[in-house]
């Protein structure tokens, strides 16, 4: 992001064209005649192919290209060919709009969404047997109950990101626009641990939790425990917590760099449940780790001295420090929570999406908003139900409007939310300024 | 080392394009911030509606440039309206969550593939300064002007003068507004909004106004970027914001120069580091690779933004009794 060179990057990204021009010439002189429409030419690497039937191209196909952190589609040329272009080296999947097909012709072998991967070579080609024939088509319900399953698993991981957030709102007041770095940062932890140390990923994923709440207790301790007795207002605060997130996402950038790296084990097989609808092992994991996750959270919450504390926190501070609470104490091991929390589902969503990347949980910090919002600000339970009502609302809107477009819709109810609810869906009036 | 292409190149960033753009961006903030306390945290979806208005309408609907650019001016005001009436009735974080939010739709919608014809998608928009007029508009005759780094082909001179010109109309515009009736009801406001309410104003539509202008001055801030590079849905990020939040709470949110002189020093010192930090790297004077010593900036960035408002919430320029973080 070096805005100050945009002039050089400009004649850069010019030269990269050019250069690719002319490889797709060189190219299209071996293998077809025309050129292909291409997308994401600014790339180095790319897939590639050729849609025909019985020799015959067929222009106007769309093909998406989607990998863990990129996607992109566009529509065969007239010759029947198309490229797009990705930016790292990686398995993607292909998919081949059947819909835009001429009627009767279908993808024969394989499905219409097939797996790829760069692993020798810059470029990989990816041809679609295509004929005449039924279309094997997934039905819309059976689609929306994946969806819905995804959308749960989804919406469970960001409730764990979002109780943390809503209970250190609810104890200090704090906006933290750093709660994704400290989902990043759990994901991380794993990385370093699971595939740099090679410690295996039963015992690493518990020590990355571990981690995490350690990184909680030392935020607390060096950061924010030092401002509070500072007597910082909450807008201070809260762009401190901006300050502390770009600090920490560079950081973490600074060590893994902008690349994928993956977990072990992330491309766990898939199990057929019923009809079409298949579930990695992952997931079937990540769903039941969650919900245990919760329920303790939940135990801990309302049966034990400390989350009795918290919550009388959280509806009166002044009430409950001069009721002997220990106030910075109950803090401190809120933070502690709140992170071990974030790291967890870190973990789950590096499996989830799959990949780590430096910016992960910026990504979805805004989710997490939405969800905490959603539930109403500072209400443990409510941030539950919005993280599943807004990781529910993500997945399933992708089949009606297109998937680039699925966090608009989160972010959209949370606008309505505030617009229509601002105490969200179990919060109370007097949280409204 | 290469001192003196470091030193040129951060010289060469006192005075850019990019500057001016930012200066306006941060102008609008301190509008927004510093002088009615409204925590807008989604000044870059108002660049980015400016400079999409501007670049759209000039290649969708062929408008003259300067048509184009009182679009982009007019999306500012709407996307302002749009914001303000549901969520100025609300405490201040819910505004800061609901514009930052607003801001990302705003990206993601001119970045999804769906409206790729209109918006480009992720290759952005190019070519509008040509076709518009804007760049045969330009009235210095082709040449090199200026001296040492602040050497310039006409094309940006072009372009400087035109933003120079903007941003002197907008600081005055500020600076009239803040000495005026209007301005000291919207520092009531900031100060106490139940005071100015019991003196009969009606503070939404205060509040309304000050977000509108300080709109129109982010939109501006995008106009003139574009003026200058292409549109691109990768610049209109929330970093970008957090960035003209620094610059702005680095000069004085509550100042009329604290912006422009903030955004000043933010992006030369930019330059600065962009260039010094790789040499470093490459002298082996900083353990780190290249692309390493490129990140070191941003995390430099975000500390000082901490130590700022923790050391310094007024800015090098403000006045610590006009502390705007009010609560």
């Amino acid at each position: 992001m070096n805005f100050l060179s945009v002039g050089t990057s400009k004649r850069l990204l010019k030269l990269v064209i050019v250069v690719f021009t002319a490889l797709i010439i060189g190219l299209g002189l071996l293998t077809s005649p025309a050129q292909a429409d291409t997308v994401g030419d600014e790339f180095d690497y790319a897939v590639l192919g050729n849609v025909k039937i019985k020799g015959e191209p067929i222009g106007g196909v769309r093909i998406s290209v989607e990998g863990p952190s990129y996607k992109a589609d566009t529509v065969t040329a007239d010759d029947g060919s198309w490229l797009i272009g990705v930016p790292i080296k990686d398995s993607y999947s292909v998919t081949l709009d059947q819909e835009t097909l001429p009627a009767g012709i279908a993808v024969l072998e394989g499905g219409a969404s097939q797996e790829v991967d760069l692993g020798l070579s810059d470029r990989v080609v990816k041809n679609f047997f295509i004929g005449e024939g039924e279309r094997n088509e997934v039905s819309f319900v059976d689609q929306f109950i994946a969806r819905l399953i995804y959308g749960i698993n989804f919406g469970l991981m960001l409730g764990l990101a979002a109780v943390g957030l809503s209970l250190v709102f609810g104890t200090t007041g704090l906006s933290n626009f750093a709660h994704g770095e400290m989902v990043t940062f759990g994901a991380v932890a794993a990385l370093i641990l699971g595939v740099v140390l090679q410690v295996p990923i039963w015992a690493a994923i518990p020590a990355a939790v571990l981690i995490s709440a350690g990184f909680g207790w030392s935020m607390d301790a060096g950061l924010w425990k030092p401002l509070r007795k500072k007597g910082l207002g909450i807008v201070q605060l809260m762009i401190i917590s901006i300050g502390l997130s770009l600090t920490l996402r560079y950081i973490i950038q600074f060590f893994i760099g902008g690349g994928t790296e993956q977990l072990p084990g992330f491309d766990s097989p898939k199990i057929n449940l019923f009809g079409s609808v298949a579930l990695s092992v992952n997931d079937l994991y990540s769903m039941g780790i969650s919900i245990v996750a919760i329920l303790a959270f939940a135990f801990w919450l309302l049966r034990t001295n400390t989350g009795k504390a918290t919550r009388a926190i959280s509806d009166n501070p002044d009430l409950a420090a001069a009721s002997g609470i220990d106030v910075d104490k109950v803090v401190r091991i809120v933070w502690i929570v709140s992170a071990a929390l974030a790291g967890l589902s870190g973990v789950l969503w590096a499996y989830f999406r799959p990949g780590i990347k430096w910016d992960m949980g910026t990504q979805i910090l805004l989710l997490i908003f939405a969800a905490v919002t959603l539930g109403g600000l500072g209400t443990a339970f409510g941030a539950l139900i919005g993280a599943l009502v807004v990781g529910i609302l993500v997945e399933t809107s992708s089949l009606f409007i297109p998937s680039d477009l699925k966090y608009v819709g989160a972010l959209v109810v949370l606008i309505g939310v505030l617009l229509f609810r601002p105490q969200g869906l179990m919060g109370r009036r007097q949280r409204v300024g | 080392m290469d001192w003196g292409t470091i030193i040129n190149n951060t010289l060469a960033g006192l005075l850019t394009p990019t500057t001016i753009a930012f200066a306006l961006a941060a102008l609008g903030l301190a509008m927004h911030f510093g002088f009615a306390g409204l925590l807008n945290f989604g000044i870059a979806g108002f660049m980015a509606i400016g400079a999409y208005g501007y670049a759209i309408s000039v290649l969708t609907f062929g408008f003259p440039w300067w048509g184009g650019m009182i679009v982009g001016i007019i999306g500012s005001i709407l996307f302002a309206i749009l914001l303000g009436v549901p969520t100025l009735r609300l405490r201040g974080d819910y505004l800061a969550i609901v514009t930052i939010a607003a801001a990302e739709i705003v990206r993601l919608l001119f970045l999804t593939t769906a409206f790729t014809d209109v918006t480009g998608s992720a290759d952005g928009l190019f070519g509008y300064n040509n076709s518009g007029g804007f760049t045969s508009a330009n009235p210095f005759p082709p040449g090199s002007y200026g001296w040492g780094p602040w050497t310039y082909n006409s094309e940006t001179l072009w372009v400087l003068t035109f933003g120079l010109g903007v941003l002197a109309v907008c600081v005055w515009f500020l600076w009239a507004l803040m000495r005026s009736p209007w301005g000291r009801v919207i520092k009531g406001i900031r100060e106490d909004e139940e005071a100015i309410r019991a003196l009969g104003k009606n503070v939404f539509a205060y509040k309304l106004q000050a977000l509108i202008i300080g709109g129109i001055f982010g939109g501006m801030g995008g106009i003139i970027y574009a003026a200058f590079a292409n549109v691109s849905p990768g610049v209109y990020v929330t970093s970008i914001t957090f960035f003209i939040w620094t610059s702005l709470l680095l000069g004085g949110a509550a100042t009329i120069w604290g912006p422009v002189i903030g955004a000043v020093i933010f992006w030369t010192l930019q330059a600065f580091l962009s260039n010094i930090l790789p040499e470093l790297a490459l002298a082996g004077i900083l353990p780190v690779s290249g692309t390493q010593a490129a990140t070191l900036r941003f995390v430099l960035v975000g500390i000082g933004l901490m130590l700022l408002v923790i050391y310094r919430p007024q800015g090098i320029f403000g006045d610590k009794r006009e502390l705007t973080f009010v609560k």
